[in-house]
């Protein structure tokens, strides 16, 4: 039987190579001409605790995982068994084991897949310098029928660094892996790949929110490492200095969140990344950015909440801070990435967004698309004409207003070394020369400013990503959107219609527009994951919705999968 | 001779007659909030002296700030200026200096501000030994919400409903910290010496990396008694020790009340990180292709 997809999950305790070996698959299959979608779930231990890779090969554009995984390689056992919820198997599958690993877990035995054991270790240990995830990637790249050459190719190129002597021992051992599968039964034959012309690319979410700040002219950021944001400023941290910018590790949150506003109000578009305990500690600042209207950007990349919760897995959990964590009225921006490719133009469309109308924006992302290593088309190059307004010298005698209410809500703003506009920013309310004022007809003024500016602002389409027709709608938004889009192409397959909404720009809230493109809607779906329901709640308090509306949700870190959604639309068939 | 900032400018050079800016060049104008007699006055003063002295162009000077009493300063200074919250002044001027290393960029604030609610800051503010000048107006209590206790306040100060037996703890030695945390200049004023004062805030200003100043500034409202402190400082004899050790050792003697001058100077450069624009967005991409 051949399949246009097929997907494998490679485990063993950290240090064993799962995670390596599934990326080097990942390579091998996107230089094939295939798509390809690795997701890495680590344990909480930092070293030694269960490492899991997940990856699907496709011929078609990925957005999500499978509902199932055709094949689980074990280098080892350990503690998967308990994880078994989060690596479901089909029914047909196959799970290779190693004789010198132990038992499989029962857990894994159940889903009725069946059980081959292959001796990789000792394999592994005919050959000097040889290690069992290389024969284990000989194993899964013959199985899913990747070329040879292209293997070796990819040695080559991640493995070179490490010397010849290591580089031909993996060679040897992924040959023994190779060989070994004629030992094992049949799984389905993944489809050709329809090869490109351009050649596509490879990256992470992480990655992508970085270079979607740089295009969007981000040259400072300041920042604390944190699980699962740390990829992102190790990817800008090189890439900032390419490009004449700076990336300053700093003491914590606080100091990250108020050196980009020092940044930003010195001119520079500024940004940081965190997750949700660091976006807590910032929300008092960000709230300094919507009174002084300095301009930044705050990506959170979710992870299980509240406190310290589950933080190598993925979360939705911190949208309600993100709208409304800040205090007093603070009109402020919040986008929402949902892709892996989409985090760079999200993130681009961010800095825009923050630069435009000098207010922070929010950009949310989450562990499943940060952690996430996807083959992709070469994205294309999204050009904003990004400028932030600003002040020119003034006419002699004339005085600088620096808050000056206008009727778009932006003033220009000074940037220090400007002669004549020597102004102080202000998280006190003030007038509008920047003067601290507590008259309530000045707050009454700054407040209407700032809610206008962004208000009456023209976000085009991409505040959502509206894909088909009818009248059942999903309505989702962030990493849950890839699983919705499978369901929805699945559902399309089946002869019916359905729409897609996404919503990108989660605040300011767009009413009219979610009006007009729910026009017709009679059934809608609600998808999330998040504990207490935190986006429907958001949208019955914002918009228009159909009279019939269902919710799917669900906390991390068990991804909604398209096979849910369609069992949840099943009555409306 | 004793240097004011008067014989300073004569001393070094006469061709200053065309100066373009006095020390009034650099007030906006705008009317303090803080109370008659209160010691911010007097920073202010010093400052725009000092600001004369140097004939910095007000635009090119940026004075960064907490909340509190005397972090209300830059809007009274024709700079510009950054009010931002709580405890948070020392990371806002550091992004900025960071990213815009032509200007000159103060900090102001209280104790509250600084040592307290801003103490993480303040801790690594001194280690990274950017180049900035933080002016810490230290009155020993928090002004702006009508006097509590501080850091720097004695153990057994009775004078807040909220610490009714005195604080109890010890109090917070700021320079202490400053020289071992790696300030790069320290030095203690007093409010009550304007122009002495305006003289370390010059040398501070010109100092590279990180300098911190330390004025006693009385809070005439929440602790009148500061009003005496014209009479307990005492002015140093000698100043200015490039020797770590033997700074440390005699700010660890001091019982806090000597001001008037520099009492640590360090030779370590300022903390700049480089980036030359060496490639383009280009090439980074080229590093996403299979
Ligand atoms: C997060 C936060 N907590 C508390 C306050 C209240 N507050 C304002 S100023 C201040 C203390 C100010 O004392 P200090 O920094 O010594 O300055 P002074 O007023 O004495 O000049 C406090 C506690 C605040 N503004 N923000
Ligand atoms: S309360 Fe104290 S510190 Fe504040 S202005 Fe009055 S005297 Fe100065």
């Amino acid at each position: 039987m051949e399949v246009n997809s097929l997907s494998i999950i490679v485990a063993g305790s950290g240090g064993a190579g799962a995670i390596s070996t599934g990326t080097l698959l990942l390579n091998a299959a996107g230089l094939g001409g295939w798509y390809a979608y690795l997701t890495r779930s680590v344990g909480a231990q930092i070293r030694g605790g269960e490492a899991v890779a997940q990856l699907r090969i496709s011929r078609e554009r990925l957005a999500s995982h499978d509902d199932h995984f055709h094949v689980l390689l074990a280098l080892d056992w350990k503690n998967l068994g308990k994880f078994a919820s989060e690596m479901p198997l089909a029914a047909n599958g196959l799970i290779i084991g190693d004789p010198d690993q132990g038992e499989a877990p029962s857990e894994f035995l159940a889903s009725g897949a069946r059980l081959a054991w292959l001796p990789m270790k000792q394999l592994a240990q005919t050959i000097p310098g040889g290690r069992p995830n290389m024969v284990a990637m000989g194993v899964l790249a013959g199985l899913l029928g990747l070329p040879h050459p292209l293997l070796d190719t990819v040695l080559e190129k991640e493995l070179a660094h490490k010397g010849a002597t290591a580089l031909a021992a993996s060679r040897a051992a992924v040959k023994l892996g190779l060989e070994a599968i004629a030992s094992l039964p049949p799984i389905a034959r993944l489809a050709a790949p329809q090869m490109s012309t351009e050649p596509r690319w490879t990256i992470t979410g992480n990655q992508a929110t970085g270079l979607g700040a740089i295009r969007g002219g981000v040259r400072f950021v300041a920042a604390y490492p944190i699980t699962p944001a740390t990829e992102v400023l190790e990817w800008m941290a090189p890439a900032l200095e390419e490009v004449g910018g700076v990336l300053v590790q700093v003491e914590d949150e606080l100091a990250a969140i108020n050196q980009i506003i020092g940044a930003s109000y010195g001119g520079t578009p500024s940004l940081t990344a965190t997750a949700g305990p660091g976006l807590a500690l910032m929300t008092e600042s960000i709230g300094l950015a919507v009174a002084s209207e300095t301009p930044i950007v705050v990506v959170d990349v979710m992870r299980g909440g509240p406190s310290t919760g589950i933080p190598a897995k993925s979360e939705q959990a911190d949208l309600n801070i993100a709208l409304y964590g800040l205090h007093g009225d603070a009109p402020h921006l919040v986008l929402a990435a949902n892709s892996v490719q989409d985090c760079i133009f999200t993130t681009q469309w961010a800095v825009h967004l923050a630069e435009t109308l000098q207010a922070p924006a929010i950009v949310l992302s989450d562990q499943a698309l940060g952690q996430t290593r996807a083959v992709i088309d070469r994205p294309p190059e999204t050009i904003f004409s990004t400028k932030r307004l600003t002040a020119e010298p003034p006419a002699t005698g004339a005085k600088y207003r620096r808050y000056t209410v206008t009727e778009t809500g932006v003033s220009p703003m000074a940037i220090p070394g400007t002669p004549g506009c020597q102004y102080t920013a202000d998280g006190l309310e003030h007038s509008e020369t920047a003067v601290p004022s507590s008259l309530a007809v000045d707050h009454q003024r700054q407040l209407d400013k700032r809610e206008r500016k962004l208000g009456c602002y023209d976000y085009g389409d991409a505040w959502a990503d509206v894909e088909g027709d009818g009248t059942l709608a999903l309505i989702t938004w962030g990493s849950c959107t890839g699983a919705a889009r499978e369901a929805a192409r699945i559902w399309r397959e089946e002869g019916r219609q359905i729409k897609l909404v996404s919503l990108r720009l989660l605040a300011p809230t767009q009413p009219d527009k979610f009006a007009s493109l729910l026009d017709g809607v009679q059934h809608a779906l609600v998808i999330e994951q998040t504990h207490s329901r935190q986006f429907l709640r958001y949208l019955q308090a914002h918009y228009p919705l159909p009279s019939q509306v269902e919710c799917l949700n669900r906390p991390g870190p068990l991804p909604i999968r398209s096979s849910e959604i369609l069992g949840k639309l099943a009555k409306w068939k | 001779m004793e240097m004011t900032i008067q014989n300073m400018q004569l001393a070094q050079c006469g061709s200053r007659s065309a100066e373009p800016y006095d020390s009034d060049s650099y007030l906006s104008g705008v009317k303090p909030i803080w109370c008659p007699g209160c010691g911010d006055y007097s920073v202010l003063t010093s400052l725009t002296n000092a600001l004369a002295y140097l004939q910095l162009s007000p635009e090119q000077v940026a004075l960064v700030s907490g909340i509190g009493c005397s972090s209300r300063i830059p809007a009274y200074t024709s700079v510009y200026g950054f009010h931002g919250v709580h405890g948070r002044a020392l990371p806002v001027a550091t992004g900025l200096k960071i990213t815009r290393p032509d200007l000159t960029v103060l900090v102001a604030g209280g104790d509250g501000d600084g040592f307290s609610i801003g103490g993480n800051h303040f801790l690594h503010a001194c280690r990274r030994n950017v180049d900035l000048t933080y002016i810490i107006m230290d009155n020993q209590v928090y002004g702006m919400t009508k006097g509590q206790a501080s850091p720097t306040t004695a153990p057994d100060w009775q004078g807040s409903e909220l610490t009714p037996h005195g604080t109890g703890v010890n109090p917070f030695q700021p320079l202490v910290i400053a020289l071992a945390s790696g300030a790069n200049f320290i030095a203690r004023c007093f409010s009550g010496e304007p122009a002495n004062l305006a003289e370390i805030l010059v040398q501070a200003i010109q100092h590279p990396g990180f300098s911190v100043v330390q004025i006693l500034s009385p809070c005439v409202t929440f602790r009148p008694e500061q009003r005496q402190w014209k009479n307990s400082v005492r002015m140093a004899e000698s100043g200015l020790d490039t020797d770590i050790r033997t700074a440390a050792r005699r700010l660890m003697e001091d019982d806090g009340m000597t001001v008037g001058q520099i009492l640590y100077k360090g030779k370590r450069p300022a903390y700049q990180p480089q980036s030359a624009s060496r490639g383009d967005i280009h090439k980074l991409e080229r590093g996403f292709v299979l």
